[in-house]
């Protein structure tokens, strides 16, 4: 018998919780590709709809009847042209878009049968092949001299530099991290991507030439706005979030109180079965982060995890689907509560005390009076992002703002002549791969006519 | 359930489905397990002179897939039975004597001169089988020689080679029509001209699948090279029915009995077949995709839609349709459908509106106050049956007669007076009203 005094409520967090088999196999494809046989049967589903509701809802536009068509006649580079020409990203979002409520969700099989065409799954059949294989879709116009400096290299400022590349024009992207791909290489669940498909996506889009990259350097750090300005002929903002938003709360900055954005981009980078993960976690937030980081602190073996929303499962920004992917997953959901008190003894986090909430008769989130707590060994905080403008030097001068974030017109122009932006740093935007894609792709057509409008002006 | 048995020629099968002549009645081991599964009738695969026919050892069969890969149409490049003939009259006398309720045909297929036809038809007849099916239809292989399609499309020769049978003849023979001729009425007219008590139709058409997209060459290939072979499965349906239709119709032939074939793969076929003027069908395709089990289906659907019908036996199905087909020049012209969209049913898809908008008559809605809604345009709308014919939701659009008032089209008043093209105006050669 042991003489030492168990402390039962001492912090359970540590690395090795699982054999690394289990961690594999719990960070294996969320969804493993689909066989031939499976895509065509799939593709024989698809109506051909015409001016299709899927390419409607799709924040790209992308010809979906079109490219399912492509697959159902084997020309398989042809769907995927069709794809990536919309969306370069395309890979990435077959795997991460949230079909269920873009594409998927208005498919008019809906109607007929309660079961949509699986449109992600074809997009990612018609496009593994090309970045598997490095196949080259897209060439670069003549070099138009002009140059253009993108700051960021998540999937806006990537769609964008890819864009403006294929129209000829030089490209410079700036990215503070010592990798591209933003979330898509330091956010996503790694179940969603494995095997580096994100680090293959940047490569190939890199590949069509004519795109500098300089990783490593911020804005703001290394270099101002105004610098930029008066060396490029366009610039284009994708800085993304890189702040959190805090709880409010006292004892935020102790140990075992977690950003889970950090979380993940460690996860994403690290080996997984060296990750110290606790007994018991609570995440805070309703959103794609939380869900992401409750699912894979389960999988990297925590007992017991437990979300927490301060509002109801309706208004959670993850859809019914993820959350029931977390549910399945062994994450438990609880809603309508909302944080009041870090339970903080000898400089660390022992758990949270919440109110249950309601809706107030004018609609206002209200608590009930009624508490309770749950305990913790890490709290992970998930509840949105912010732009760091403290640290983005003269941008925040110059750009209109609205909500912190940066105010665009349709063509993705900020307030500033030769600035443009896209991606979650952009205010309106969806927090969505597809459509900062939409952004960097937009904003790339904008300062291509602008670029093409100033060389005419300029003769 | 209403009685499905057939008596066709005065030959008695239980049912009206018997097998066509084909490798699914090769051999006796097909034929028994056919009968088992409950077939009416097989029509032995055709026999020819000894010694037997040799066969290629490579692809004898290509498909054309629909979704799923399901078969719509099938040919084949193989030729009359490669077996020797006395093994075959020897299954043949067994298969009979096994399962006496059932027809038993034996396919015979002979060159043009009487000796063989007085040489071979006695020998056949010894087995017991109850009648001969004189194959004057198979495309490929055999009219390169001199027979099969080669008689079939000459009416001379098919009045020739049919009165060298019944000539020797006790049992009844039924002649095998090939569709590949301009006309069916010539070679359905000799065949009963020749005395033949019968025709089935139709055989297989003349046909290539497709070319190899690697190799280019024609596909399925037999060490590089490929030949073209007869066509059938359900993509060939309504070429029959059509020539089924015109021998049943026609005042020359109006009266010999039809054996259907082409396409029948489930009872609604079959329905058809039946109502056009066939008294039994045969079955081919449809057993060589899914196996003899389909008989389950074209069994009981033909006997439940016998009993909705309120018909008693398969004999009051036969020939019911025959009347509704004519001439288009005898259609009545003051007749205006109007195509109708069930909007409860439709899901949306716009596949009636794009097809109308780009390839005829600009009659469907994309949108209506704004929002995506399919509906007809009456003022616009033909009648033509095109959205019917794309709508994947079966029975959401229908075509729906106009009895009274004004077609918004023509600005015509509806009229219950028929009207065809032999009386219109425009019409050079018009008779009198």
């Amino acid at each position: 018998m042991s003489t030492t005094k168990p402390v039962p409520d001492d912090a359970d967090v540590r690395a090795g919780r699982l054999g690394d088999e289990q961690i594999a196999s719990n960070f294996a494809d969320m969804h493993p590709p689909l066989t031939k046989s499976e895509a065509i049967i799939d593709a024989d589903r698809c109506y051909f709809c015409y001016d299709a509701p899927c390419t409607t809802a799709c924040p790209t536009g992308i010809d979906i009847p079109g490219f399912i068509q492509k697959i159902r006649s084997g020309n398989i580079k042809g769907s995927a042209h069709t794809i990536l020409s919309e969306n370069i990203m395309g890979g990435m979002c077959a795997r991460v878009c949230p079909t269920e409520v873009l594409c998927e969700q208005v498919c008019v099989r809906n109607t007929h049968e309660d079961q949509p065409v699986r449109i992600g799954m074809l997009q990612r059949y018609a496009t593994d092949p090309i970045f598997k294989d490095s196949i080259p879709l897209f060439e670069r116009a003549p070099g138009s001299g002009r140059k253009v400096a993108v700051v960021g290299g998540g999937p806006a400022g990537l769609a964008c530099a890819h864009r403006l590349a294929m129209l000829g024009h030089g490209v410079t992207v700036f990215e503070p991290r010592q990798k591209l791909g933003g979330l898509n290489e330091y956010g996503i669940a790694a179940y969603k991507t494995p095997d580096e498909f994100a680090a293959r996506e940047v490569e190939y889009i890199l590949s069509i030439g004519g795109i500098e990259v300089r990783t490593g350097v911020a804005l703001g750090k290394d270099f101002s706005l105004a610098d930029l300005r008066a060396k490029h002929d366009a610039v284009f903002l994708g800085f993304g979030l890189a702040g959190v938003n805090g709880l409010g709360l006292e004892g935020e900055q102790l140990e075992g109180v977690v950003n889970a954005v950090d979380y993940i981009a460690t996860l994403r980078q690290e080996n997984k079965a060296r990750l110290p993960v606790g007994r018991r976690v609570v995440v805070i937030g309703g959103g794609m982060t939380a869900i992401d980081i409750a699912v894979q602190s389960k999988a990297l073996g925590a007992e017991q995890v437990t979300m927490v929303y301060r509002r109801g499962q309706e208004h959670m920004n993850a859809s019914r689907y993820e959350q029931e992917f977390a549910q399945i997953r062994g994450v438990g959901v609880r809603t309508w509560s909302v944080p009041r008190r870090l339970l903080v003894s000898d400089g660390r986090v022992r758990g949270v005390e919440f109110e249950s909430s309601r809706l107030s008769t004018d609609g206002k989130l209200e608590g009930t009076g009624q508490t309770f707590t749950l305990d913790a060994d890490v709290v992970f905080k998930a509840i949105g992002q912010k732009v760091l403008w403290d640290r983005l030097g003269d941008a925040a001068e110059f750009v209109e703002l609205k909500g912190e974030r940066i105010v665009c017109d349709e063509e993705r122009k900020t307030s500033l002549p030769g600035v443009w932006a896209g991606g979650d740093c952009v205010f309106g935007g969806e927090d969505l791969t597809v459509s900062a894609v939409q952004d960097g792709k937009l904003a790339a057509l904008s300062i291509d006519r602008f670029l093409k409008d100033q060389g005419v002006r300029g003769k | 359930m209403a009685d499905l048995t057939t008596t066709f020629l005065g030959i008695k099968s239980p049912n009206p489905f018997w097998l066509a002549s084909a490798p699914p009645t090769d051999k006796a081991y097909n034929v028994n397990r056919a009968f088992e599964a409950g077939w009416g009738g097989a029509v032995w695969k055709t026999l020819g002179e000894d010694p037997p026919i040799v066969n290629v050892n490579g692809p004898r069969y290509g498909a054309i897939h629909g979704n799923d890969r399901r078969v719509l149409g099938f040919n084949n490049i193989e030729l009359i039975t490669d077996r020797p003939l006395a093994i075959n009259l020897s299954e043949i006398r067994q298969i009979k004597r096994d399962w006496p309720d059932r027809a038993l045909i034996v396919s015979v297929m002979l060159p043009m001169n009487e000796q063989s036809w007085a040489k071979y038809v006695p020998m056949i007849e010894d087995t017991g089988a109850d009648g001969l099916e004189l194959n004057f239809g198979c495309p490929h292989g055999m009219s390169e020689r001199g027979m099969g399609s080669a008689v079939g499309q000459v009416p001379e020769y098919i009045q020739q080679a049919a009165a060298w049978c019944k000539k020797f003849a006790r049992v009844p023979v039924i002649v095998k029509l090939t569709p590949n001729i301009t006309n069916i009425l010539p070679a359905a007219k000799a065949a009963k001209d020749g005395g033949a008590d019968a025709v089935s139709l139709i055989n297989t058409l003349n046909s290539i699948m497709r070319v190899d997209y690697d190799n280019l060459t024609i596909y399925p290939a037999t060490d590089g090279k490929g030949s073209h072979g007869g066509y059938c499965g359900p993509a060939v349906k309504p070429i029959a029915l059509h020539m089924v239709a015109e021998i049943a119709r026609s005042r020359e032939t109006a009266g010999l009995p039809i054996s259907g074939i082409g396409g029948i793969t489930d009872w609604r076929d079959a329905v058809d077949f039946l109502a056009l003027g066939a008294t039994t069908v045969q079955v081919c395709t449809a057993a060589m995709v899914y196996g003899f089990k389909i008989i389950d289906d074209l069994v009981d659907g033909l006997g439940n839609y016998l009993d909705q019908k309120g018909f008693a036996s398969v004999h009051d199905l036969v020939r019911k349709a025959v009347p509704s087909v004519t001439d288009w020049q005898y259609l009545n012209l003051n007749h205006v459908d109007k195509a109708w969209i069930d909007q409860d049913l439709c899901i949306k898809c716009g596949r009636c509106h794009i097809v109308c908008e780009d390839t005829s008559h600009q009659a469907i809605t994309q949108t209506v106050n704004g929002a995506r809604h399919f509906e007809v345009i009456d003022a616009e709308c033909v009648g033509c049956n095109l959205c019917v014919s794309v709508c994947p939701v079966e029975s959401c659009i229908t075509m729906r007669p106009m009895t009274s008032g004004i077609d918004p089209r023509t600005g015509r008043a509806i009229t219950s007076v028929k009207a065809d093209w032999t009386t219109h105006p425009n019409n050079p050669g018009r008779k009198r009203a």
